[in-house]
């Protein structure tokens, strides 16, 4: 009896790419049929919560697992954005958008690299410091070059259209055509999904357990044997990556690229959802993503409610999540995703205790690792060992 | 002046202090021995505010001070010189004297003129910073400071650590004519034994955060069963 | 000849009102070793509520003295309710706390002031002054700035120097368990140090934005650049803020008159790089292997 299910039951314990995988693919089933139904709006919003998503889930990696703090995670995501359009400036005659974004995305490694060499030797408030400038930096320089990029005004996206075989699918799967704000927001997804399938499985690897040796404690870590500086700048460099896939999509989301869309704004939008979700987990990034959008969407209202004009009404959004991560950093240093995982693990606690380890080979649940979908290992980030200050 | 009744400390789950009872009289120097970890240290920063008590009460003249915080301390007129010293090493040497001062509300030059004329080292020194001095002007240092508030109670944390035995002596000797000229009571937390038991009046021997003997630093020095188990000479 | 004169006034002016913040950003790093990100964003609201009590006809002076005085209070409740909490705590969590406060802040202020540029004006000349027959690029203003700038570094070294609340301020700021032991009240120091602190950062916010634009985001890159500068100084030095002030104030005038001043602020984070890759301790340190 215990025979096929029971090996599947231990694949799916033991193997988190297959594990990662399959959740993947369901979910991409699930945004499949959910996004023709949603209409466009909700799509627009839904894509912009999948880079969002993205990026906070490259930033949680670096943050929460490896202990470094990048301000400048919005200037990552200019990269990526900058790249994708310059490569989609002509109408109809882009190359293929997987290639597009895979260009994008070397490119914000390539500079995760270059920053991620210069931030490994620094630690908190001067790594803070150094990445914020790099927030600020960035934007202008598109407003120097603006031959090359565009200026204020920024650069246009062409978007190819919707390949043929992806508008059949779709006609087959739903009955309707796609519209262009559905299929934008399928390809974020697919990526995000792709994306946080990859950092799970990083984050799982011998690569995650490097970082998180390097974030508790350097000594012990260089003891060891792990390189402290490479294990610092693959971080950066995979965090970067994510960012750079992040910004492709909003570059194709929005279909114009300008400064003004990387200004501060972002990037600390970016460490809220982060703070948010609880540092280090993926499954975090994307809770603290979905609170940020709904209260991108239902701030305005709630500040018209209380009778604000419209400019202030925008502004409620940000100062909520402002407000939030001031009080998750005081009361709950572990985010969202960990007040849900200290109950899940309570809960396991107490089941482990009460019923005794099967007989059937499983190990006892006490000792399996908690099975969310890519929780990028535990969410202790916060209270890292880092020294304080200097002598 | 100083009365210790049953005082329990510790960290988490460690405790580091049992049911600890000692007094320092006015006058004369009560020195408190023992090894290392054996909680003297703990005991003088349970005393002074510095550490919660669990249990227990601190007396000084009377009144109970056991909840009452450091800061409190030097106005109340207890002194504490803590375990490695507690040179503020980015002020001057008058600077940090005039703290001393300032923890009783204002410097009196007079105060001031008495630490000149007890250390003629850090007279010579007053603007220099704090950080260029040797290990033994320190101790003349802190030691001065503490007087700077006018204390009845002074608490010396391992004031020979690190220090040649010839400052030792000179250190040990200035403050036993403190004692004898101001009616000053003194808790000398020492691990070298021999020294303080031949500079101090009482001894009381602590071990594993208990009190293993409390008597006449005389009849201590001569108990060599004690000397031997407990303080290592 | 002119324009490189002008080019030099106007970073000495500018690099004046850097080293004032970053001298604000060294004395909180000094006594609770915390980099202030908030304090740009504190400024900010200070300044625009200056310019609002101008607008309602308050004199220069009165909305002047207003916003130093709310930028002590807002420095005070701001580390006694929230800052207090993480002090001592892993430094990850301050940097996490101070940026929610810029976001707050930053988003507080266009909701109660409005995200309009407004012009800041001053009761002096911001007309160039005329010396032998040619105009140079200072002005009444530019004047005031530096003057008021050394007065305020006069008046905190003073204080630190030669009164007792100083000497206590600095007993505390370097070794806090001492400074109890000497009856030194070490959390009404700390509360103090940032509210004088959050003081001086808003003089920097007022002299930034007199005579020109102010908006909630006026003050964004000035964090940036008072960070630069403090490091330049070493983060610890008040004298080498002040330095590192004038240093980058003048580079970045000469970067933004003869390269662009869209690359200002790339400017800035070169020349902090190379600080931290180079000199990590700062310009005047002894010591160059120095964690950062
Ligand atoms: N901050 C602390 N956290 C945990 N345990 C502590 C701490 N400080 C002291 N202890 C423990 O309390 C006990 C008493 O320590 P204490 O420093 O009072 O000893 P001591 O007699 O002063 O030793 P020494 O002669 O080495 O200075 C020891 O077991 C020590 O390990
Ligand atoms: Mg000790």
């Amino acid at each position: 009896m215990a025979g096929v299910p029971q090996r599947l039951r231990t694949t799916w314990r033991e193997v988190p790419l297959a594990r990662h995988l399959v959740l993947a693919a369901i979910g991409l089933v699930l945004v499949a049929f959910t996004l023709p139904a949603v209409g466009d709006f909700r799509a627009t919003q839904l894509t912009e919560l999948a880079y969002i998503a993205l990026a906070a889930a490259g930033l949680t990696v670096l943050t929460g697992l490896n202990g470094q703090l990048s301000l400048g995670h919005g200037a990552l995501m200019a990269v990526g954005a900058y790249t994708t359009a310059l490569l989609l400036d002509e109408r109809d005659a882009g190359p293929p958008l997987v290639l597009v974004v895979l260009a994008a995305v070397a490119a914000t490694l390539a500079v995760g690299v270059v920053v991620g060499v210069a931030a490994a030797r620094l630690h908190g408030p001067y790594l803070a410091g150094a990445t914020l400038a790099m927030a600020v930096a960035v934007p202008g320089i598109a407003v120097h070059f603006r031959d090359q990029l565009g200026g204020e005004q920024g650069l246009r996206t062409y978007t190819p259209e919707i390949p043929g075989w992806a508008a059949d699918a779709a006609y087959y799967l739903t009955g309707s055509d796609p519209s262009r704000s559905t299929y934008v927001a399928f390809l974020a997804w697919a990526t995000l999904l792709l994306g946080l399938v990859l950092l799970a499985n990083l984050a799982r690897s011998r690569t995650g357990r490097r970082w998180a040796a390097v974030r508790d404690d350097e000594v012990a870590a260089e003891l060891a044997g792990i390189h402290l500086g490479r294990a610092r700048v693959s971080a950066f460099a995979v965090s970067a990556a994510a960012a750079g896939a992040a910004g492709a999509m909003l570059a194709i989301a929005d279909r114009n690229v300008a400064p003004g869309a990387f200004n501060l704004n972002l990037s600390m939008t970016l460490v809220a959802v982060v703070v948010l979700g609880g540092l280090g987990s993926l499954t975090g990034a994307i809770i603290g993503a979905a609170v940020l959008t709904l209260l991108v969407s239902f701030g305005p209202g709630l500040g018209r409610s209380l009778g604000l004009d419209d400019l202030a009404s925008e502004q409620v959004a940000p100062l909520v999540a402002g407000l939030v991560t001031v009080a998750v950093i005081l009361l709950a240093p572990r985010g969202l995703a960990g007040i849900a995982q200290g109950r899940l693990a309570a809960r396991r606690a107490r089941r482990a205790y009460t019923s005794a380890p099967s007989s059937d080979g499983g190990s006892p649940p006490s000792s399996s690792t908690p099975a969310g979908s890519g929780s990028a290992g535990t969410s202790t980030a916060v209270s890292t060992p880092t020294g304080k200050g200097t002598p | 002046m100083l009365q210790v009744e049953g005082l329990s400390a510790g960290y988490g789950p460690i405790t580091a202090l049992h049911d600890v009872t000692l007094g320092a009289d006015e006058g004369r120097i009560t020195a408190v021995l023992g090894a290392n970890g054996a909680g003297k240290t703990t005991l003088l920063r349970t005393v002074s505010g510095l550490h919660p008590a669990r249990t227990g009460t601190v007396r000084l003249g009377g009144q109970d001070i056991t909840r009452h915080s450091a800061e409190a301390m030097p106005a109340l007129g207890m002194a504490h010189v803590p375990e490695g010293r507690g040179v503020i090493t980015e002020l001057t040497v008058e600077e940090n004297l005039r703290l001393g001062g300032l923890a009783r509300g204002r410097v009196k030059t007079a105060d001031l003129d008495r630490v000149w004329s007890l250390f003629p080292p850090l007279d010579e020194r007053r603007r220099a910073a704090a950080s260029t001095l040797s290990g033994g002007e320190r101790q003349m240092l802190v030691v001065g400071r503490a007087l700077m508030s006018r204390p009845s109670v002074l608490l010396l944390d391992e004031p020979s650590l690190g220090l040649a035995p010839r400052i030792v002596t000179q250190i040990f000797e200035l403050v036993r004519g403190l004692v004898r000229e101001e009616g000053l009571a003194v808790l000398l937390v020492e691990q070298n034994a021999r020294s303080a038991l031949s500079v101090a009046d009482r001894g009381v021997v602590l071990n594993l955060g208990r009190v293993v003997a409390d008597d006449d630093a005389a009849v201590l020095a001569g108990d060599d069963q004690l000397r031997h188990a407990y303080l290592g000479f | 000849m002119q324009q490189l004169v002008n080019t030099a006034l106007g970073g000495i002016t500018l690099g004046m009102v850097f080293a004032a913040f970053a001298l604000a950003l060294v004395m909180i790093w000094r006594s609770t070793r915390i980099v202030n990100f908030a304090q740009a964003a504190m400024a900010m609201v200070t300044t625009m509520l200056a310019l609002s009590l101008i607008e309602r006809g308050w004199s220069y002076w009165a909305a002047f003295l207003a916003a130093l005085a709310t930028g002590f209070v807002l420095g005070a409740v701001i580390e006694r309710t929230l800052v207090r909490r993480v002090e001592g705590g892993p430094e990850l969590n301050a940097v996490i706390l101070t940026l929610g406060l810029f976001i707050v802040l930053t988003a507080g202020a266009e909701i109660v002031f409005g995200s309009d540029y407004r012009s800041f004006p001053v009761p002096f000349s911001l007309s160039g002054t005329e010396i032998g027959g040619t105009t140079y690029a200072l002005t009444g203003f530019d004047i005031f700035t530096v003057v008021a700038v050394l007065v305020t570094m006069g008046l905190l070294l003073a204080l630190f120097q030669f009164t007792d609340i100083g000497l206590r301020m600095r007993a505390a700021a370097h070794q806090q368990e001492v400074a109890r032991l000497l009856g030194v009240k070490v959390g009404r120091m700390l509360t103090l140090g940032w509210a004088l602190a959050a003081v001086v950062g808003s003089l920097s916010g007022l002299l930034i934005g007199g005579g020109s634009l102010v908006h909630p985001h006026y003050m964004e890159s000035v964090v940036v650049f008072g960070f630069v500068a403090a490091v330049l100084g070493g983060l610890d030095s008040p004298a080498g803020a002040v330095v590192g002030g004038l240093l980058l104030g003048v580079t970045l005038s000469f970067v933004s008159g003869y390269v662009g001043s869209g690359l200002v602020a790339l400017a800035a984070l070169v020349v902090l790089v190379v600080v931290l890759m180079v000199r990590p301790g700062g310009l005047f340190s002894a010591t160059t292997a120095r964690r950062v």
